[in-house]
């Protein structure tokens, strides 16, 4: 057990450090990744709510599509994102390729269908309990997409979580598009693949220490506020 | 339900977040920075050379160079995509395959140094200590004892499967069995033969700089076929017009000079040089 016993060694002093190196890979991991999952939800919110209360044909086959959507492998999406943003690619010309933005990109992809399937879950169910007050108020379905995001937004507090895990846990897509380049765009996942390719199993673990931490402290940042603003409330 | 407050604070929340979204995406570096990319392999990365040569020539010249470390087979096809200024690797057919069709300019030997096949200290195959590593291949599969491959098309496999062809055996009919293709780059294959203890081939940089060695050392070395050569090269701005051409010439051609060859031999760990400069001698213009 000596690596785990060195990994909280190595991970501590580095924190207690200030590790100028680790706290850049921090920050640009938090900056990539809730960047991400803020674009996944601008999109992701409104489409889920829409497919919770419209009703078209083909409707099945689009909610199968999406729950299978969810399971997109990271590696998959930055391939595809790399084939696009290429100098060879039709995105070329955007010169994205190796930048935090085509890694914002390849991370919304990834969690736009994990916002999309479980708030058109949550907000399905919603719009059962209240489909005859919605309507007794002169709302069509679609109007009343803004009213149920917002009767549903502590249950939706926990799909974004979901979607900001995805984005901040993930490797394979970031690696291929961002291309690990130190002091551009080295992240927490892709620090951690390379210290444990070079042997260093103790600090990848000590990262990887760190990234469950902070992880932590967003989750609980979101119950806090979550807290405040049902107390504002009551 | 008189009121409808919702929208209106759904809309509040939706300016709030975008507000932070734009703060947060905002790139915070200059658009006039620059830089180039360099496909490289992950032996010169992490082996730690390029930390050590890369700030000179930047404090010098003022232009950052950005490393992407991948295998070989996989820099060279980035190259071919545009998406890269300058490559160096190690696959010299694969890398005048690659100036013939076009993609480069010119390639040019910048450094060398060796591969080695480690192995753990019981030593199955009874190969310690020996030099020849096409026989050593040999004594392997004979013992069917585990060797690990990269299997990733990088210049270190594409080097193993040229001594398994001269050792005249073809280790993929037994893959899954004692032959272990584990597709990943060279770190990787190595924590997973530690792990197996299965005999590698390596290049000697990646191995000085391996922190997860367990009980294996060096079994085979000093095999004149065992030579690693590093080559530059330029990729063509005519081909690929979106290269930065000028800062991506600037740093070849440092690389090739004295100075850049001079950093490339100063760099040790724990007193062994890792590469060897070996360039051609610089031209003398009049």
């Amino acid at each position: 057990m000596q690596d785990f016993g060195g990994a909280f060694v190595e991970a501590f002093s580095r924190v207690l450090a200030a590790d100028a190196d680790l706290v850049e890979i921090v920050v640009l991991s938090l900056r990539v990744s809730l960047a991400a999952v803020g674009i996944a939800c601008l999109i992701g919110l409104p489409l889920g709510a829409a497919l919770a209360v419209a009703r078209f044909p083909g409707r099945g086959v689009v909610l199968v599509l999406v729950n299978a959507l969810m399971g997109l492998p990271p590696v998959v999406v930055g391939l595809a994102v790399y084939l696009l943003l290429s100098n060879a690619g039709p995105m070329g010309v955007l010169q994205l390729l190796y930048t935090p933005a085509a890694m914002i990109v390849a991370q919304c992809v990834l969690v736009t269908p994990i916002v999309v399937a479980l708030s058109r879950q949550i907000i399905e169910s919603l719009h059962q309990e209240y489909d005859e007050q919605l309507r007794s108020m002169g709302l069509s379905r679609l109007q009343a997409v803004p009213t149920l995001l917002w009767e549903a937004r502590f249950g939706l507090l926990t799909v974004i979580l979901a979607g900001f895990g995805r984005a901040i846990a993930e490797v394979g897509a970031v690696i291929i598009v961002g291309g690990n380049i130190n002091h551009v765009t080295r992240v927490m996942t892709t620090t951690i693949a390379l210290e444990t390719s070079k042997g260093n199993l103790g600090l990848a673990l000590g990262l990887g220490m760190i990234l469950l931490v902070l992880a932590i402290g967003v989750n609980a940042a979101v119950m806090v506020l979550r807290g405040a603003d049902r107390t504002a409330h009551a | 339900m008189k009121r409808r407050p919702f929208p209106a604070r759904l809309g509040r929340a939706l300016a709030a977040g975008l507000v932070a979204l734009v703060a947060i995406a905002n790139p915070s570096r200059a658009a006039d920075d620059r830089f180039i990319i360099v496909q490289s392999t992950t032996s010169t990365q992490n082996s730690g050379l390029f930390d050590h040569i890369l700030p000179i020539f930047t404090a010098k010249t003022g232009i950052e160079v950005r490393v992407v470390a991948v295998g070989t087979g996989q820099a060279i096809k980035n190259a071919e995509n545009g998406d890269g200024d300058v490559l160096l690797v190690h696959a010299k057919p694969a890398e005048e395959k690659f100036v013939e069709e076009g993609h480069g300019v010119a390639r040019t030997d910048v450094m060398y140094n060796d591969f080695v096949i480690v192995g753990p200290q019981d030593d199955p195959a009874g190969i310690d200590g020996t030099s020849d590593a096409v026989a050593a291949l040999r004594a392997i599969a004979e013992a069917k004892a585990p060797f690990a491959s990269r299997a990733d098309d990088s210049g270190t496999h594409k080097k193993e499967l040229a001594l398994w062809r001269e050792a005249g055996v073809d280790p993929t009919a037994a893959s899954g069995s004692w032959y272990r293709e584990t597709g990943s780059g060279m770190g990787a294959t190595l924590n997973v033969a530690v792990g197996m203890g299965a005999y590698v081939l390596t290049d000697r940089a990646t191995w000085i700089s391996f922190a997860n060695k367990g009980d294996y050392s060096i079994a085979v070395e000093g095999d004149d076929r065992l030579f690693n050569q590093y080559g530059i090269i330029l990729v063509d701005p005519e081909r690929h017009p979106n290269v930065r051409a000028e800062d991506a010439r600037t740093f070849v051609d440092w690389m090739l000079s004295p100075e850049g060859q001079a950093a490339i031999a100063g760099y040790e760990i724990d007193g062994l040089q890792l590469f060897f400069p070996n360039a051609p001698a610089p031209v003398v213009k009049g």
